[in-house]
This record gives structure tokens, sequence and C-alpha cells, in this order.
């Protein structure tokens, strides 16, 4: 899996950012710059929830496919953000399955995967949850397990650990390039903390 | 789905526009039906030749314009005082409910209150005013339209107060009142100089509604208002149910120079506004500070506690009316209690119960699914909607019903059809449909935009995003909306008057129709239904969703 950009994106018809690298699988590249710049809006540009004042020109690859004017749901571009968003209505498993590709029949067998995913961050037993009960760092976990099981090409990152205390954000960071690692995806994170760019340890890429 | 801002707009004004031709016509002699083939001025001739006409002009902008202007001031006076406060939030809890009350309910209640043999009159005689008998006054239906304004403004005021207190956070009123107060101003000269011009912007187009409907009102006007002559729109709709059908080119008339007269007077306002604002300019720069805030803020109060007890007793009133066996002057309390009124009464009452529920229910199931349809088209497509929308929102609650509402009579005739419980239901969309917008656009729109990133980076497609998302986290609110739209179709008098011609009948029908009649004991179990059908959907829209989210925090808290 792999992600390559070369895009330029507009506002107004004036350039905003330009961009253009390749992302191997497994592999984090970190994208800095001062608040402002457009980190959050190159995302949008990948995820396909750009405002309508923005264009992007030029093309997303991911794996092979260019996305560049798919629809949003079509793209399988995880996103993690800041804040967990965890959908306020559903319970924490049915946040889970809600990711859980429908292919996973029968509804036994979506529990199982969903149960497993929540074991894998020591989560076993939260299933009926209300989202809104958990502790800061169960949440986010909740927020990454959601975004792998719908089995993402790639991972996008808009600065997911600013709202985390210093040693949860070490441990959430971990926890979250280690799985995308272990699943060979290509992640691009954008940030302003320059630790996470070092935890990183991948090539890092300064918007001015 | 594409569509739904097109067919809601043509729902809009379609309506207004066909209403107003088909009343213009007639007005201007046109009327090929009733034998009225050239356009002459034969019918303001005869409409300004009628006794009494001037008279009933002058309480219609009388009425209007002062329950208009009072409403506004108890709104701005109790705002000033108490925004903000510990306080306002019981002030809020107490006239918040009285927004459910049906306007004919909350004027049956004040009636029953202010009349000679009211609750008011009971209470002090005859020790104090050695009454013991109902004295021989006019209190309510008074030729000057004072009980008719106390009707209006009891309504009105719990009206604008929400209307503002949604539209106040966009002021910044907290900021503005440190500012103000570090620079030496009181609370009330403060508010009224800084936030009251930020916040009138934002609810200018509500008044308008309140003036245009206060003017042109049938219902309040046939329990409160004078009889010898009546307001101008109550004379419109009884020359329209003249059985001498050539009175439909006066009542066309009347009809015309009602909406005359509310665009007229929309003017004045706006001239007012202009005058007032221009006056504020200069008191803010004269550096006068306000002595005292004690006495204004009072006053606010004591105009809440008017507001909110003349509503809240009347409904008493109406509940002991309606159980009351024998009650003599002047006792307070009915001698007997019986439940003999509502077993008589409400048998005959279930099949216009039905019929009333029936076309609240299909009234607002169609304009919430529009509603919600327009505003899915809306974030979805990324647009935004524009001043000319929101006029165009605001239409048929800023023109006068009276006025509109008798073309299609006209047409009705033209075509000799009958217009049933169909037409009557979508004439009530008409004016359910702005109110249910106005309820759900703004917290529609602000549900968490990142939630549809992440449930579309997840592969939820739009429609998957509207039904598993964003309409389960707006379950409080979209019920709110419908309960809002529940209770306006309730309420409406005319457009069942009008469109069913007498043939369609509801609660709202019904009982004003029972208010010649007088016998309290009817009206008060007529009334009540009436209002208790608007409390249980206001109860069920905040209880429901307590239940189905009583497992999730968020939910409830923001429920």
């Amino acid at each position: 899996m792999s992600l390559s950009l070369n895009i330029e994106i507009l506002q107004n018809g004036v350039q905003m950012i330009s961009l253009a690298t390749d992302i191997a699988p497994g592999e984090v590249v970190s994208v800095m710059g001062p608040s402002g710049i457009g980190k959050s809006t190159l995302l949008a540009a990948i995820t396909g929830t750009l405002p309508p004042a923005f264009c992007v020109k030029g093309n997303i690859v991911l794996n092979g496919r260019d996305i560049t004017h798919a629809p949003p749901h079509s793209r399988r571009a995880g996103i993690l953000f800041q804040d967990d968003l965890l959908f306020p209505h559903l319970s924490v498993g049915a946040n889970l399955a809600f990711g859980l590709s429908r292919d996973i029949k029968p509804r036994s067998a979506r529990r199982s995967r969903v149960e497993s995913a929540l074991e894998d961050v020591a989560m076993a037993g939260f299933y009926s949850r209300d989202p809104a009960t958990l502790s800061g760092g169960q949440r986010a976990r909740v927020a990454l397990m959601r975004t792998l099981l719908a089995e993402p090409e790639a991972l996008l990152l808009d600065e997911p650990f600013s709202r985390l205390d210093a040693t949860l954000r070490s441990q959430i960071r971990h926890l979250v390039f280690d799985h995308a690692r272990a699943r060979d995806l290509p992640v691009l994170m954008v940030t302003h903390d320059a630790q996470d760019a070092e935890a990183a340890g991948g090539r890092v890429i300064h918007l001015t | 789905m594409r569509l739904a801002p097109t067919l809601t707009i043509a729902l809009l004004i379609g309506p207004v526009l066909a209403g107003l031709a088909g009343t213009i016509a007639p007005a201007l002699g046109f009327f090929p039906a009733l034998g009225g083939t050239s356009v002459s001025p034969a019918p303001f001739l005869d409409l300004f030749a009628t006794p009494g006409i001037w008279a009933s002009t002058r309480l219609s902008l009388t009425t209007g314009l002062l329950a208009t202007a009072i409403s506004l001031a108890i709104t701005a006076l109790v705002l000033a005082g108490w925004s903000g406060t510990r306080s306002f939030g019981a002030i809020q809890a107490v006239l918040s409910p009285l927004l459910s009350v049906p306007h004919a309910a909350a004027a049956f209640g004040l009636a029953f209150l202010i009349a000679p043999s009211g609750w008011i009159s009971r209470l002090a005689s005859p020790w104090l005013t050695g009454w013991e008998r109902p004295p021989d006054l006019l209190i309510v239906n008074d030729p000057w339209g004072l009980a008719m304004i106390a009707g209006l403004v009891v309504k009105e005021v719990p009206f604008l107060l929400l209307m503002s207190i949604a539209a106040l956070p966009q002021t910044r009123p907290g900021r503005s009142y440190t500012v103000t107060a570090s620079l030496g101003y009181t609370r009330l000269r403060g508010w009224f100089l800084i936030t009251l011009p930020q916040l009138y912007a934002r609810i200018r187009l509500p008044v308008y509604a309140v003036l245009a409907y206060s003017m042109s009102v049938v219902d309040v006007a046939l329990i409160l208002g004078p009889t010898t002559p009546p307001s101008l729109a109550v004379r419109v709709v009884q020359w329209m149910n003249d059985p001498d059908l050539s009175m439909r080119f006066q009542a066309a008339a009347a009809a015309v120079w009602q909406l005359v007269l509310v665009i007229g007077s929309l003017f004045l306002w706006r001239l007012c506004e202009n005058l007032l604002a221009r006056w504020s300019v200069v008191l803010a720069s004269s550096g006068r500070r306000g002595r005292s805030n004690g006495f204004g803020r009072a006053v606010g109060l004591t105009f809440a506690i008017l507001v909110a007890g003349s509503v809240l007793l009347g409904l008493g009133g109406l509940v002991a009316w309606s159980f009351a066996g024998f009650w003599g002057f002047p006792d307070v309390l009915p001698d007997t209690l019986t439940a003999r009124h509502w077993a008589r009464h409400g048998s005959n009452m279930l099949p216009v119960l039905w019929q009333t529920v029936l076309i609240a229910v299909i009234a607002t199931a169609l304009a919430v699914v529009l509603v919600l349809a327009c505003l899915q088209t809306e974030v979805t497509n990324n647009l935004r909607r524009g001043r000319t929308a929101l006029w165009l929102l605001y239409l048929p609650l800023l023109m006068p019903q009276v006025a509109f509402l008798p073309g299609f009579q006209t047409y009705a005739l033209l075509l000799g059809i009958d217009l049933g419980t169909g037409a009557v239901t979508l004439t009530h969309l008409v004016f359910v449909l702005p109110y249910v917008m106005l309820s759900l656009e703004d917290t529609f729109r602000a549900v968490e935009p990142r939630h549809m990133v992440v449930a579309a980076s997840l592969g939820a497609s739009p429609s998957a995003q509207f039904w598993r998302i964003r309409l389960p986290i707006l379950l409080a609110p979209v019920l709110t909306a419908a309960a809002v739209g529940f209770a306006v179709s309730i309420g409406q008098y005319l457009p069942t008057l009008l469109i069913g011609a007498g043939r369609v009948q509801t609660l709202t029908t019904e009982a004003v129709a029972l208010a010649s009649g007088g016998d309290r004991r009817v009206i008060g179990v007529y009334a009540l239904a009436q209002t208790g059908l608007v409390m249980l959907a206001f109860a069920s829209a905040l209880a429901l969703p307590r239940l189905v989210w009583a497992n999730r925090r968020a939910l409830r808290e923001a429920a």
C-alpha cells in the first residue's frame, strides 16, 4: 500500500499549498508548519471534504487508484482528529461496528471482530458502554480501532495527540504508529508538535 | 431530494401569490362567477361607505401596533434586567411553556380572568368592591380593544423572548456587559445601548411577523376584541361568510385594505426603528451612564410575572369552569365539582379531536420531511442560504392570512369544487413549514461536521451519513421542531375556517365558535382539549429522546 501525492490546493484561485511526495507502506510522513498554513486543508483534499472555496489540481493516488475526485466514502483513507469524534448515539461496540466492512457477516462474526479489536487495545468488556463515559485515553483507542476496522489503505492524522496529556500522549502515539506499521499503512500526519514528528521517526515536510 | 428546496419555496410563495391574486381580482370587481366581468372601483367605494369602517381600520392599527410595541418593550426589559443572571433561568422556565398554549385558549383564559364575573373580580368581591353580583362593565370586548391587546401581549412576549434567547448568544452579551459596566454604565443602560441594537437586527423578522399577525388576527379578536364594530379582519370574515354572495366583492376589498394597512404599518415600524436607532446613538454618545437599575428591573420582572400569571391562572380558570357545577358570584371556587361536562361534550368532541390531530400530524410530518430534505441538500452540496430565502420563509408569516386565504374561495367557486380536509391540511403546511424550519435549521447545521468526515472515511455514503449519524443525533431537536409544527397547526383558525368553508372542524374553530354562546363550561372543555394536545406533543418531544438516549450521556444532556 502506498499514497502518492502530487497536488496543488488553490483557495479562490490562489495557490495555497503545493506538495509532491510518495509515502511508502508503513512509512510515517509528518507535515509541520504554523497554524493557518493549511495543514488541515491538505488532509481535507485527501479525504475529499474540501470546503467549496478550495479546489485541488494534480492527483492523489492511493494504492494505484486515482482518488483525486472520488466521492469521500469510497476513498478508503482513514482519518483521526484531535477529538475522538465517537458518534454520541452509538455504543462503543456500535461505533466500532460502524467502521467494519459490510461483507463481514453474520452478526455474530461482526460482534467477535469488534470484541477482539477491543481486546487489542485492552478494553475487553466495553462493547455496550456509552462513549461519553470513557476516559480520554479510552476514547482515543476506540477511535483508532474504529478507523482501522474499516480497513483503510492510508491513515491520516490531524494533530491527533494534542488533546491528550503528556503521559497519555506518548502511549497513544506508540499505539497508533505500531498499528499502522503492522498493517503496512502509509501515514500522513499534520502536527505543530515537534515531538510528534520526532516520535514518528519518518520524513518531516515543512510547509511555509 | 435535490428538488426539496424548490418544492419548499414553491409551497411557501405559491399559495400566497395565488391567494393574493384570487383576492385582488374580486376586490377590483372582477369575478365572473358572480357576475363581475369588468374592473370597477365599486367594491372599494362600497367598503369605505360601510358604517364603522374607519373604526375597524383604526382598531386594526392600534391593536396591532400597540400589542407589538408592548410585547417588544416587555421582552427587552426582561432581557435587559435579567438575562445572564441566575434568576433568568427561572423566568425562562416559566415563560417558555406558555408558547405551547394556543392563542385561542390563552384568550379564553384571560377572558375568564378579567371578565366582570371572572376570577379577579370574584377575589376582590364583595369585601373590596362591594359587588354582590357581577357589575355591568364591558371589560372583555371593550371598544378600545384593550382586552384584545392584553390577550395578544401574553402570547407574543413568550414568542419574542424565545426568539431573542436563541439569537442572544451571537451578540456576546456577557462581553458587552463587562465592557459597559467597566466604563461605568448601569446594566440596563449598557444593554439597551449595546446589546439591543445587535439583538434587534436578528429578531427583526419575528417582530414583523408579530406585527402583521396582531393587526389581522381573527380568533383572538372574536374572543376578546370589540364587537361594534369589530376589527377589520373580523369584518372580512363576516362578509366572506355572508349568505349574500355579492358581499364577496366587499370582503375582498376589505382584505386588500387590510394588506395595505399591514404593509403601511411595516414601513411605519421601520421608520420608527430608524428614528430610535439614531436617538440611541445620540444617547450613547452623550456619556450619560444611567442612574439606577432597580426600577427598570422591577418593572421587567413585574410584567414577566403578569404575563405568566395571566396565562397560567387563565388555564386554571378553564379547568375550574370545565369541572364546575353550580358556581355563584362572588364565590372564588365552584360549590360542586362534576365531570359531567367532560362526559357530555367529550363524546361530541372526539370526531373533531381526531380531525384536528389528523390534520396536524400530516401537515407536521410533511413539513419535517421537507425541512430535513432542504437542510440535507444544503449541507451535502455546501450551499449557504441567502437573505432572500429567509424572507421567503417569513413570507407566509408576514402576509396577513386574511389577505390571501379568501382568494382560495374565489378559485373554489370558480371551479365549482369543494375544498376539503386535504386542502385545509396543505394550507396548514404553508404556516407550519416556516416554524419547523426556524426551529430546526440552526441545530441541524451545528452538528459536528467532522462526524461526517469520519463517517465518510469509514465508507458511509452521504445517505448513510444522514440516516445513521445525523438524524439520530438530531432526534431531540427534530421532535421539538415537530412539536412546534404540531402546535402551529392546532392553533390555526382562519385557514381551517376559510379553506374548509365551515365543513372542516377542528378544536380551534369549534372553541372560537362557542365564544359567542358564552357557555364557559363547554368553552373550558374545548380550550383545554386544544391546550392538552399541544402540551402532550411538547411533553413527548421532551420525554422521548430522554428515553431513547437514556444510556447516552452526551445526547441526554443535549436534549
